[in-house]
């Protein structure tokens, strides 16, 4: 339910799970326990998702009134649109792009961060803080700070260089503003999860590879980044989630989805125009069509990381 | 022997000469980082405290207004009641969540019962169901079958559950000694006095960091409460933001930067007070 599942921790104790006598009896007992979490589970998850499963096969609009079953009709409809087609093409280039260079720079200042200097502890609190940032203050904070007219970044480069960028309406620019904010913000999680990481490395392995005579790059690329593997594959996955969800704070504030080229807005990823098509074009069987097909997107992503995720990618330790 | 010495006494201080020299380097490169991840929010601190004349001119130097422009939006644009709602609803779900999933995860640990594995992977597979896919059908539940439109519940109710909460929780006590639970039930212990006495104050950290993770998230929602919260008294701190850039055709900037600093300030200070437990709870080290 939330967009940050689970750090990769350990898997159980296998044997514990299944040979152990039981702590406490009890027949009513553990499901009494259970009942709140389940029944919020199932009336606002699981019902929900079979509904948004069962409203994808008719054309309904809330406005009219109107409800028809149309079977498959809203998926062929939405995989032959072009406009759709260009959401999903440049909805997958900015989850590229994001999970990149968002664990590229996470892994890069988070390993600076974690070398053994003088005020480590205050470099690594303001590389993170961020994390704590929500998407619409970011989108908050860009917008002013990109505005055309008054935004300190064309203030400076007006003085500079005399050029003042629309960075909002154009096309190729406002698509880089928020794939830069949306790193930008996911920046913390990142450096977090990486230094952790980075400190509970096998100390050992390090100082072999330097009394071998390995300097810092290279022990980086050729025994960091490969003890890391599990925590790039966890960070992977989480930012794919961040990217494709939470990314809707950001552009509703930054860029509305807009400026258009082509057949749509090229900051419309796929939570926004879901969003458009439920709360504007009132479009239901269209969005619930739509939450079907990203469903089945999260759940492939999700089954990949049960599949590889537990796998310790580890080498030697 | 001495043969050695001397070679050690010569490579130290090439070692120590490089070691100096990267040290300076990554000082440098961290100083530019982070200064390069702080301007956003610098510019943001500086704005939000010039007067109404200076806020669009290039000017950079601090000035004495933030009070006057946070008290813009505090009251004209409805900041002080966005906040008190998004405290009271974060709080809510917080404690709600951490119950939850303590209560639940005792059930999985400490119990035998028929369809354990069934019910433990029908909650993890609810990670699967983003709330922001369900917001059609969740919409139709939440506001027309059970009229919470213009409530609280809308946006508590369904954040309750925690399939994160349920499983770190059921991690950590799995790595619990089972001999605790035994001596638990010899003394004629139950569960609830166990949990008390013995798996909750062995919990803090975990209990911590997932406070930190359920705050942020909380605090940080966005669409769920855009599309759900019509009455403008019970919305969030973060849609209200939107609204206070909306205003008119002239935002005034100063108040809006003002009131992002003061809607960034909870989850940040939750979170460097919480930073420790934040990284000690998750269970990344071997020696868990």
């Amino acid at each position: 339910m939330t967009a940050l599942p689970t750090a990769p921790t350990e898997a159980a104790p296998a044997a514990r799970e299944t040979t152990a006598a039981p702590a406490f009896r009890g027949r009513l007992l553990p499901w009494l326990f259970l009942a709140p979490t389940l029944l919020v589970l199932a009336v606002f998850l699981y019902l929900p998702a079979m509904q948004t499963l069962s409203l994808s096969t008719y054309r309904s609009n809330i406005v009219l009134g109107t409800r028809q079953f149309v079977g498959l009709s809203n998926f062929a409809e939405l995989l032959s649109s072009p406009a759709y087609r260009q959401v999903a093409a440049q909805t997958l280039a900015f989850v590229a792009l994001v999970v990149v260079l968002g664990l590229g720079l996470g892994l890069g200042l988070a390993w600076l961060a974690s070398r053994p200097i003088r005020g480590g502890r205050i470099y690594r609190l303001l590389l993170i803080f961020p994390y704590a940032l929500s998407p619409a203050v970011a989108g908050t904070l860009w917008l002013f700070l990109f505005n055309p007219e008054v935004g300190a970044v064309n203030q400076l480069l007006g003085s500079l260089f005399g050029v003042r960028p629309r960075w909002l309406d154009d096309p190729t620019l406002a698509f880089g503003l928020v794939t830069a904010a949306a790193v930008w913000k996911g920046l913390g999680y990142n450096v977090v999860f990486y230094l952790a990481a980075l400190t509970n490395l096998p100390k050992e392995v390090l100082e072999a590879a330097e009394i071998d005579g390995a300097n810092g790059w290279q022990s980086f690329w050729r025994v960091v980044v490969p003890l890391l593997s599990p925590m790039t594959f966890f960070l992977l996955f989480t930012n794919v989630v961040y990217a494709l969800f939470d990314s809707f704070g950001l552009v509703d504030i930054l860029t509305r989805g807009g400026p258009v080229e082509g057949q749509a807005g090229v900051t419309t990823f796929l939570v926004y125009q879901l969003y458009e098509d439920a709360f504007r074009n009132f479009r239901t069987g269209i969005a619930a069509a739509e939450a079907v097909l990203m469903l089945l997107l999260v759940g492939v992503i999700t089954l990949l990381q049960f599949r590889f995720g537990s796998r310790r990618v580890h080498y030697g330790a | 022997m001495a043969l050695e010495r001397v070679e050690v006494r010569r490579a130290a201080p090439s070692v120590s000469g490089r070691r100096r020299l990267s040290h300076a380097l990554t000082h440098a490169a961290l100083i530019v980082a982070v200064f390069l991840v702080a301007v956003p929010l610098l510019f943001a601190l500086v704005k939000a405290t010039q007067p109404s004349d200076q806020v669009i001119t290039p000017n950079l130097l601090p000035g004495g207004a933030f009070f006057t422009n946070l008290g813009r939006v505090w009251t004209e644009a409805n900041l002080g009641r966005y906040m008190l709602n998004s405290l009271i609803v974060t709080v809510a779900v917080v404690v709600g969540k951490t119950i939850l999933s303590v209560l639940a995860a005792l059930a999985f640990v400490y119990f035998r019962f028929p369809l354990r594995s069934l019910t433990f992977a029908l909650v993890l597979f609810t990670l699967m169901l983003p709330t922001e896919l369900l917001i059609v059908a969740l919409f139709d539940l939440v506001s027309t079958r059970l009229g919470w439109a213009n409530s609280y519940l809308a946006i508590i109710v369904p954040f309750l559950a925690s399939a994160t909460g349920t499983f770190l929780f059921r991690q950590h006590f799995l790595n619990i000694p089972t001999s605790l639970a035994d001596a638990a039930r010899i003394d004629g212990c139950g569960p609830l006095l166990f949990l008390r006495h013995v798996l909750l104050p062995l919990s803090l950290n975990t209990i911590g960091a997932l406070a930190v993770i359920q705050f942020v998230y909380v605090w940080d929602q966005y669409l769920w409460p855009l599309v759900i919260m019509q009455s403008d008294e019970r919305q969030v701190v973060q849609v209200g933001l939107r609204k206070l850039i909306d205003v008119g055709g002239q935002t005034d900037w100063g108040a809006v930067m003002a009131g992002a600093i003061v809607t960034l300030l909870p989850p940040l200070l939750v979170f460097t007070v919480l930073q420790e437990q934040f990284s000690k709870g998750f269970a990344l080290g071997q020696d868990k």
